[in-house]
């Protein structure tokens, strides 16, 4: 297999809360590591306060890690690189976030919002740009004859479009995508899921796919890695996650997700909340919920440890057999 | 189930708009039997949640205009005088919102916030309100009441302070709750955790439900009865199992299937073509013929009735429903 085109490496981001006496470390995302293949969708799924977004922002350079690397299309960022290490990725890595309304300029024709960074660029005349919004519209699905219009002709599903058009204008490798269709209806988000495949077989794209539906991280991904807590659980193969999850709060989050064609009785439901982020448990964070905990849970972090092409960080992966023997 | 306490007649709403008046639902007619759950579900601008406010008239009566009835154990509300209204709201009907953050006051305790209902309502102050503000937080498996009471908003999880307004809400043991969204806003197994709570006062308390929601699946679960809305109107009132086997109304069938399966792995999710059309360019006829893959002619130029199936399921649509029959619901 060809090197990753992304691979994070005991990836961590803290923030100071307060100061003097009652300064407290809120550790957002702590000793995170996956890697992204090219062309393929990494689902990231995860509640609020897992670090998901944190993630994301790090991966786009608008937020410095605290430790750790992130080997980026063969450039490697840490805690101290700058706008240098930077600048080669600029055009290569994308993203698209969740509110379409607030990312384009309400007072600017679309055409002009998707043009922008081609001017920044500055390698095109502007006849070459025209052309090539007019073709960026086509790719996305929208009449090229649209680019006049404002965006508060279009809907929200339409706009969304049109920052994907825009974020693909540079010819990007890596796009991430953090909770790009989370503020649209159901018929909307699947019409956005199957257009980013599209461009993804036309293009050779590789996502990032930050979500916390799961059955929209289902649909959108290869492979998925669930986060909880600022650190990974669980990464498998999409199938293999939602067949047999093997981390037990993998499998809590998926009897969570109201199902209109459920067979048979519903399943109990996970009592308590994520723990605070300035006060974390000893132990695997999973344990103060988990149906499973003991005392070792309570008192030793579990390692990810690999089984095949799945992770799993849980003292029990592996003992009770049938799931990892399956797989 | 037991008698009709809830009757909605020909229920129209409309606002007034810098483009005059622009109207937004029309044509909702549905019963709603004692301790009967009933699920609203649409995407945005269908105008389900406009249904549910109207019901309690909580739009600004400035900017709104609301025809029809709304029969609460057989008195009028559309019709009623602004006291009879307050000392039914929160009394017998009361409401739960989407976002906990923006209905609870951040500057009073959970305890002055409970306490103002049932000082309002019951007449209930000082130590006699506190001790029912306790029992109720306990009511809503809010761990540690005591002392949680004396909290302020901010020191709460999201999921808790859905709690705390449900706890609210069913202060004066309301024989109708209407839960808008109620858990949009959080975590899917915080989620889980609410609906399980509002499942289990729906039985302690003996109360009708209205559950208003985007979410197919999560209604499915919650509700004996379910209405699909689209551009302002129902299109299916149907009990909720049949309707998630066999939809009777495309619009009904298009949005199931474009719900995202978790239980299988499809590389192209179906969808419905289009959007749905704003309130000022409904087209004449089904609303939901241009996006419809089986529309007919007569679709495009003739609006229809809910028409009641022989098994009492009904839908604005002959597909599934030949005879021309009016409902009645």
């Amino acid at each position: 297999m060809s090197d990753p085109l992304v691979s994070i490496r005991h990836l961590s981001r803290s923030f100071d809360i307060g100061s003097g006496r009652s300064r407290q470390v809120l550790k957002a995302v702590e000793d995170v590591s996956f890697h992204i293949n090219r062309g393929e969708t990494l689902g990231l799924v995860g509640e609020s306060g897992s670090g998901k977004s944190t993630i994301g922002k790090m991966l786009v350079g608008s937020l410095p890690p605290s430790s750790g690397e992130m080997e980026i299309l063969g450039q490697t960022i840490t805690a101290g690189s700058g706008r240098r290490d930077w600048r080669r990725l600029r055009e290569r890595v994308q993203f698209v976030f969740q509110d379409p309304h607030a990312a384009l300029n309400p007072r600017m024709r679309v055409g002009q919002s998707i043009a922008e960074p081609l001017e920044i660029q500055g390698k095109l005349s502007r006849a070459e740009r025209v052309a090539r919004v007019a073709d960026l519209m086509d790719l996305v699905g929208l009449p090229p004859s649209w680019t006049e219009r404002f965006p508060h002709e279009f809907s929200g599903g339409q706009r969304q479009r049109i920052v994907i058009a825009r974020a693909l204008a540079l010819n990007p490798e890596f796009v991430i995508c953090d909770e790009a269709v989370a503020s649209l209806d159901v018929s909307m988000q699947a019409q956005i899921i199957n257009l980013l495949k599209d461009l993804q077989d036309r293009l050779g794209l590789s996502y990032l796919f930050i979500a916390h539906d799961l059955a929209v991280v289902r649909a959108a991904s290869h492979r998925i890695a669930v986060l909880y807590a600022g650190q990974v659980v669980e990464t498998a193969p999409r199938s293999d996650l939602f067949r047999t999850p093997l981390h037990p709060y993998t499998r809590a989050l998926l009897d969570a997700v109201p199902r209109a064609r459920r067979r048979g009785e519903r399943p109990p439901v996970l009592g308590g909340e994520v723990p605070s982020l300035l006060n974390k448990p000893k132990g695997c964070n999973f344990s103060t919920r988990c149906p499973l905990a003991n005392d070792h849970c309570r008192r030793v972090e579990p390692a990810l440890r690999s089984f095949g092409p799945r992770q799993v960080a849980c003292h029990f992966a592996g003992e009770g057999g049938d799931a990892i023997s399956a797989a | 189930m037991s008698d009709t306490v809830l009757q909605v007649r020909d229920l129209a709403v409309s606002f007034r708009t810098d483009r005059g008046w622009v109207p937004s639902v029309d044509s909702v007619n549905f019963a709603l039997k004692g301790r009967e759950a009933l699920g609203i579900v649409g995407e945005s601008g269908s105008g389900k949640s406009v249904t549910a406010l109207s019901l309690l008239r909580l739009h600004d009566p400035r900017n709104t205009a609301i025809t029809g009835e709304v029969l609460w154990q057989k008195r009028d509300i559309l019709a009623m005088g602004t006291r009879d209204l307050q000392r039914l709201r929160g009394r017998e009907i009361a409401m739960v919102f989407q976002d906990p953050i923006h209905t609870l006051n951040p500057v009073l305790t959970i305890a002055d916030q409970i306490g103002e209902s049932l000082r309002i309502h019951q007449g209930l102050t000082g130590k006699a309100a506190r001790r029912r503000a306790i029992e109720l937080l306990d009511q809503v498996r809010i761990p540690d009441a005591a002392r949680r009471v004396d909290d302020y908003p901010h020191r709460l999880s999201g999921g808790q302070r859905q709690r705390v307004m449900i706890a609210i809400a069913i202060a004066c043991q309301p024989k109708l709750l209407i839960a808008d969204e109620p858990t949009t806003a959080l975590d899917v197994t915080v989620q889980a955790q609410i609906m399980e709570l509002l499942r289990q006062l729906r039985q302690d308390l003996g109360m009708a439900v209205i559950l208003i929601s985007h979410d197919l699946g999560l209604v499915s679960e919650f509700a004996d009865r379910v209405m699909v809305m689209y551009a302002g109107q129902p299109v299916e009132l149907s009990p909720a199992e049949p309707l998630f086997e066999r939809p009777l109304h495309p619009y009904s069938e298009g949005l199931l299937a474009a719900i995202p399966d978790l239980d299988s792995d499809l590389d192209r999710l179906p969808t419905i073509p289009g959007a749905i059309p704003e309130p000022t360019r409904r087209p004449p006829g089904c609303r939901f013929a241009p996006r419809c893959s089986y529309a007919l002619e007569s679709c495009r130029s003739q609006a229809l009735p809910m028409l009641v199936a022989a098994d009492g399921r009904a839908a604005r649509c002959t597909r599934h429903i030949p005879e021309r029959q009016v409902s009645d619901v």
